[in-house]
Order: structure tokens, then C-alpha cells, then sequence
């Protein structure tokens, strides 16, 4: 069993290495400043990273503020509110939306989601909020704001199951103590999720992760154009996209090492994400996994 | 012991029978089965597949394989000699030849062209371009479709006056190196902006993956304009802009277009074959076109690979040619078939010709 765990460890550390040596001649050619330039041109051999991180980033967090609140909702109403025979069933349903394929969310991504934004949610959002930098350019339902609900749809699955998860694991004692002091029903609901906060960090982080490495649905709306503009309904370019739709022509010796410098930092990234959520969600379990058991 | 002696005897008949049909494979003649490897260019995939099907039938002890795994792999792994022949959309460059470990031939093997598409309601006729109204507007320096530029090409059509949205490939594609290769001749302007390349740095518009990702976005997006392969745009039935050639023609695409195109560049066409006969002079020659070649080393290093090799090659430029307008791709003109047989004629293994 040791062994097999030392195998994961190695096979990590491998990749990094791999991916380390392989992108060091980009890494060489344009040092630090590749994580700052907005040039990507491989005409011209001349790369930065720089969109493809805001894409990446920019994309993600609109994907969160979508999906947080709304699998909060989903968790709490499954754990404090449904009857067993409803809350089974939603949870079932709402959990098979993660094992859809990425590419089938792409293709309804294309063909109902972007006209859908495109006829009637972002001339709305040009009319009222246009005012604001975010929402302006000419509306064609490509593009950042589209990648970023997609990638909400497919957050809320993994976020709403882990949320719910660790509200299960707040202790009925909390509750019941809540209830006890003449707290109503919300105040109890407060309460554990004062108690449940780390643990919620960690699904949204883990969550975040996902986000981050999605590839090929976002590709298919997002635009896939690297730049960096406020505005939602521009294209965007994600990390993951970029090598995808990138690598198969890249021909040139240092497009190829760009390409794999793109991938350690999209690898850094997730795993750095992927870390904290794992401390956040060990650190809840295990306080309260205690306190359950004594009760 | 005995089991032992039964096991040594079990080792020594599996070696002979291991000897006595490894013994038939480096001949390649007739007896054994000969194996090549390829890997390239996605474009030509489908009329390749039937190629290798087709030969198979007349020769069952001749097993090709081809990977269509893009034209930067193609050239990559012929160079690292791990395929037999490899495949590009656009021939080789100097460096690339350069660094390669054996002189590499191009073998001209079928034509494509790259057609304009575009979604606008309302208009029923084919839509006009010239040159610098297609470079104009995938630079992104017309903006509307009712733009005076357009209207010109297309008196009596009316246009809308919505803005132009431009759809280009994501991905790496020999279909973008050939349009930007075409734009790169058509407008100065272009050439020092953006230049012509695989994966080019757009100035404008948005990207979808592959033919079928253009497709998509063209086809459920109003007011789009962008650009896919010939064969991609027949079979869907998308409506195709005509684009005014050198010769001041409009020209709707079509596969005797994209010949007339290879025919009228063949005089200038250079010995390695390695050209690029967008904007061709003909009067009939469709702008937008280009050769698509297998690359090969001149020197083989297996006799018996290296002739499987040159009579499927033969094959294919001959024979072979029958199968392309059916997946409409354009068939070569005659003369450049017959510098394509001086060229096969040419490989060697050891110093031998080959056919």
C-alpha cells in the first residue's frame, strides 16, 4: 500500500519535472515577463501568459459567484428543509449533472445556452447595466460571460454535494441546542453554517479547481480569443483551452515550449487550489467528526 | 528433468516457428506482410482512409496505417523517423528541411480550397468579395455589412446594417495557414500585422474548433463571417461568398476552380514542388487553394518498406486520383502528376531506384 501511495507521489513529481524541462527553452527565452505579456503570437515566436490567466481566473470566478449561492441553496435545502423522500432524489439527480461529459455541456452550451443569452439575458444586461464596463461590446453570446455559466452549471453538482456533506456532519446537537435558546429556524440554519464554514471554503476551492482545469466546454464558448477585456460578452481564452486547441499544429521548437510552460502553471495552480480545499475540508471533518461521536 | 527437457523442447520449436516468419518480412515480396506507418495532416484524412482501403483490397499483404493526428505532427515524426511518411498541408520550411536527418520530397498528393461562409438573413444571392474587403474585414477594419466597401462587390443585394462578426479556427490549422497565407498576398497590411501561419494572431472575431466549431458558431450566430474547407462547407450545404481572383473574375469555389488554380501556377511551380498557388492568375482559378503533399525521405532505408512505399505513392497519383472529387478534394493537373512520377522515380534505398 505504501508503495502504491509513493507511486501517486512519483507520477506527480514526474510530471512537474517533465513539464519543467520541457517548457525551460520558453522559460529561458522570456523569463519572467512570459507571466505578464498580453502577446501571444506564434508567427512571430512571441508568447505571454498573461491572457490566458485572466481568462482562466476571470472565467472561474464568475463561474463561483453564479454557483456558490445557488448550491448553498441546493445543500441547505436538502440537509434542514426537504423530507427524506424528496431530499434522496433531488440529490441524486442534482450529483448525475457532474457525470455529464464535459463536451455534451459544450454542444448545449452552443446550440441552446448562446442564443439563448444572446436573444434575450445580454441585450437585458446591455440595457441596464451597460453603463458599467462590464457589460458592453456587440452581443453575439460568445464569450466570457457564457464559458463562466457553463462552468457554473458544472460546479454546482460537486460544490452542492460537498456542502451538503459537511452540513450532514455539523452534529444534530448544534441544532437542537439552536433551537433550544428559542432560535428560529433560519438563526438554526445560521448556525451551522457558522459551524460548517471551513468545510464550505474547501467545496467551493474544490469546486474552483474544476472550474480552472475545464477544457473542452468552455472551449466551445468562450470565444477562444487571447485578450483581456472587462467586458463579458468579449471572447476569452482559457489555459486549459489554449493547449488543447493549440498543441496538435504548434510546429517550432519554443510554440511547443509555451504551450508547456501554459501547462505547469495551469498544473500549479490546480494543485495549490486542490491543497488548500483539502486542508479546509480535513480541518471541519475532524472537529466536528469528534464532537458527533460523543453525542 | 523431464519437464524441463518438454519446455526446452516447447523454446526450440517457438523459435523456429518465430525464425520462419520473421524470415518472410524483410523481403516485402509477395510472401509476408509489409507494414507502413503515416501520420499528418487532418485536411486529407478522409480521401487518405479510402486510399489505404482501396490498396488494400488490391494488395492484402500490404497493411498502411495513417494517423491524422495534424500537419506539425506529421512533419515532427517524420523527422524523428518513427513513421514511414508524414503528411503537411503546407510544405516544409527551409529550417525544418534543413534539420531533418535525410532529403525529404514532397509529393503533391490532391487540392483543397478554403471558402468564405457567413450567416446573414435576408440575403438570398451568393455574396461578392474582393481581395481587400475579405483582408479588411478579418482585420477588423470593416465593421458593419452595409459597409460601402461590400456594397460595391454587390450591387442590387441590400445589405443590413448590423455589425460583422468574424469566426476564425481556434486550433492549429493547415486551413488557417493556407486563408492567411491567401490574405498575406492580397493585402500589405495583413502581411505586416498578422502574417500567414497555422495559428495566427487574430485581429478580430471569435474562435471555434475546428471546421465543425466555425460551422457551429457561423450557423447559429447572425451576422457572421468566417471560413472552413471546401469539402466541410459542401457537405453541410453552407452558403459560400464568391471572391474575385487575380484575373478580376468572381469565382465561386468548386473543385475544377482549385485545379484551374494548380494548373495556371504550375509554370512557376519550383523543382521541390513546394509552392503556394493562392491568388493564381487563371481566369477560372479559385483564389483560395492549395496543395496538400506526403513527405517522404529520398533515401529509404528498408528496400522492402521503400518499394511498398513508391508503388503505393505511384498508385495514388494515378489510380488514387479517381477517388477525390467523390470527397471533393481536387484532383493535380496532368503535368504536375507527371513532375509527382519524376519524384517518386527518384527514391532510392542504398542507392537503387526503387521502381
Amino acid at each position: 500500500m505504501f508503495l502504491v501511495a509513493l507511486l501517486m507521489v512519483g507520477i506527480v513529481v514526474a510530471m512537474v519535472v517533465a513539464l519543467a524541462a520541457d517548457s525551460m527553452l520558453s522559460i529561458r527565452q522570456f523569463g519572467f515577463g512570459f507571466l505578464t505579456s498580453q502577446r501571444w503570437n506564434p508567427i512571430q515566436g512571441d508568447f505571454g501568459a498573461l491572457p490566458f490567466i485572466y481568462g482562466t481566473v476571470a472565467s472561474s470566478l464568475i463561474a463561483l459567484l453564479i454557483s456558490v449561492p445557488l448550491s448553498m441553496g441546493i445543500a441547505i435545502f436538502l440537509v434542514e428543509q426537504a423530507p427524506y423522500y424528496i431530499a434522496r432524489p433531488v440529490g441524486f439527480l442534482v450529483e448525475l449533472l457532474a457525470a455529464i461529459p464535459s463536451v455534451v455541456y459544450g454542444l448545449w452550451g452552443i446550440f441552446v445556452l448562446a442564443p439563448f443569452l444572446r436573444e434575450y439575458i445580454e441585450p437585458a444586461l446591455a440595457k441596464w447595466f451597460g453603463w458599467t464596463p462590464f457589460f458592453r461590446g456587440s452581443i453575439t453570446g460568445i464569450g466570457l460571460l457564457t464559458g463562466g455559466i457553463i462552468l457554473a452549471i458544472m460546479v454546482t453538482p460537486i460544490i452542492s454535494a460537498v456542502v451538503r456533506d459537511v452540513l450532514t456532519a455539523v452534529p444534530g446537537t448544534q441544532r437542537e441546542a439552536a433551537l433550544a435558546l428559542g432560535a428560529t429556524k433560519w438563526e438554526m440554519i445560521r448556525v451551522v453554517l457558522v459551524n460548517g464554514a471551513p468545510g464550505i471554503a474547501g467545496a467551493v476551492i474544490l469546486g474552483l479547481g474544476r472550474a480552472v482545469g475545464e477544457t473542452m466546454a468552455v472551449t466551445m464558448v468562450i470565444g477562444n480569443r487571447p485578450q483581456i477585456s472587462f467586458s463579458l460578452f468579449e471572447p476569452s481564452y482559457t489555459i486549459a483551452s489554449a493547449i488543447a486547441n493549440e498543441f496538435t499544429e504548434a510546429t517550432g521548437d519554443l510554440y511547443l515550449s509555451a504551450l508547456v510552460e501554459l501547462g505547469l502553471i495551469l498544473f500549479l495552480v490546480t494543485f495549490v487550489v486542490n491543497g488548500i480545499a483539502r486542508v479546509l475540508v480535513w480541518n471541519v471533518t475532524r472537529k466536528t467528526g469528534g464532537v458527533g461521536k460523543a453525542a | 528433468m523431464s519437464v524441463s527437457k518438454k519446455s526446452f523442447e516447447l523454446l526450440a520449436w517457438f523459435s523456429v516457428v518465430v525464425l520462419a516468419f520473421g524470415g518472410c518480412n524483410p523481403g516485402g515480396s509477395g510472401s509476408g506482410t509489409v507494414t507502413l506507418q503515416g501520420a499528418g495532416a487532418t485536411f486529407p484524412n478522409p480521401l487518405y482512409q479510402k486510399w489505404l482501403s482501396e490498396y488494400g483490397k488490391l494488395h492484402p499483404n500490404v497493411r498502411i496505417d495513417y494517423q491524422s493526428i495534424g500537419s506539425g505532427g506529421g512533419i515532427k515524426q517524420l523527422k524523428e523517423q518513427t513513421v514511414d511518411f508524414g503528411a503537411s498541408d503546407s510544405p516544409m520550411k527551409d529550417e525544418d528541411l534543413k534539420s531533418a536527418p535525410g532529403e525529404v520530397l514532397h509529393i503533391p498528393t490532391v487540392l483543397g480550397a478554403v471558402v468564405i461562409t457567413y450567416n446573414l438573413q435576408g440575403v438570398s444571392q451568393a455574396l461578392r468579395f474582393s481581395p481587400e474587403v475579405v483582408a479588411d474585414i478579418f482585420l477588423g477594419k470593416i465593421k458593419k455589412w452595409n459597409d460601402p466597401k461590400i456594397a460595391a462587390d454587390n450591387p442590387g443585394v441590400t445589405l443590413p446594417t448590423t455589425d460583422i462578426t468574424v469566426v476564425h479556427r481556434s486550433d492549429g490549422s493547415g486551413t488557417s495557414a493556407v486563408f492567411t497565407d491567401y490574405l498575406s498576398k492580397v493585402s500589405s497590411e495583413w502581411k505586416d500585422k498578422v502574417g500567414a501561419g497555422t495559428s495566427p494572431s487574430w485581429p478580430t472575431g471569435i474562435g471555434g474548433k475546428g471546421n465543425e466549431g466555425v460551422t457551429g458558431q457561423v450557423k447559429n450566430t447572425p451576422n457572421t463571417i468566417g471560413y472552413v474547407e471546401l469539402a466541410y462547407a459542401v457537405q453541410n450545404k453552407l452558403p459560400v461568398a464568391q471572391i474575385k481572383n487575380a484575373s478580376g473574375n468572381f469565382i465561386a469555389p468548386s473543385i475544377d476552380g482549385v485545379t484551374a488554380a494548380a494548373a495556371a501556377s504550375a509554370a512557376n511551380t519550383p523543382d521541390d514542388l513546394r509552392v503556394s498557388i493562392t491568388n493564381a492568375a487563371g481566369p477560372d482559378a479559385y483564389p483560395i487553394s492549395s496543395y496538400t503533399y506526403i513527405l517522404v525521405y529520398k533515401n529509404q532505408k528498408d528496400a522492402g518498406k521503400g518499394k511498398t512505399l513508391v508503388d503505393f505513392l505511384w498508385w495514388g497519383i494515378h489510380e488514387g486520383e479517381n477517388y477525390a472529387k467523390d470527397l471533393q478534394y481536387a484532383p493535380l493537373p496532368d503535368d504536375i502528376v507527371k513532375r509527382a512520377e519524376a519524384k517518386i522515380n527518384s527514391i532510392t534505398a542504398g542507392g537503387t531506384p526503387l521502381r
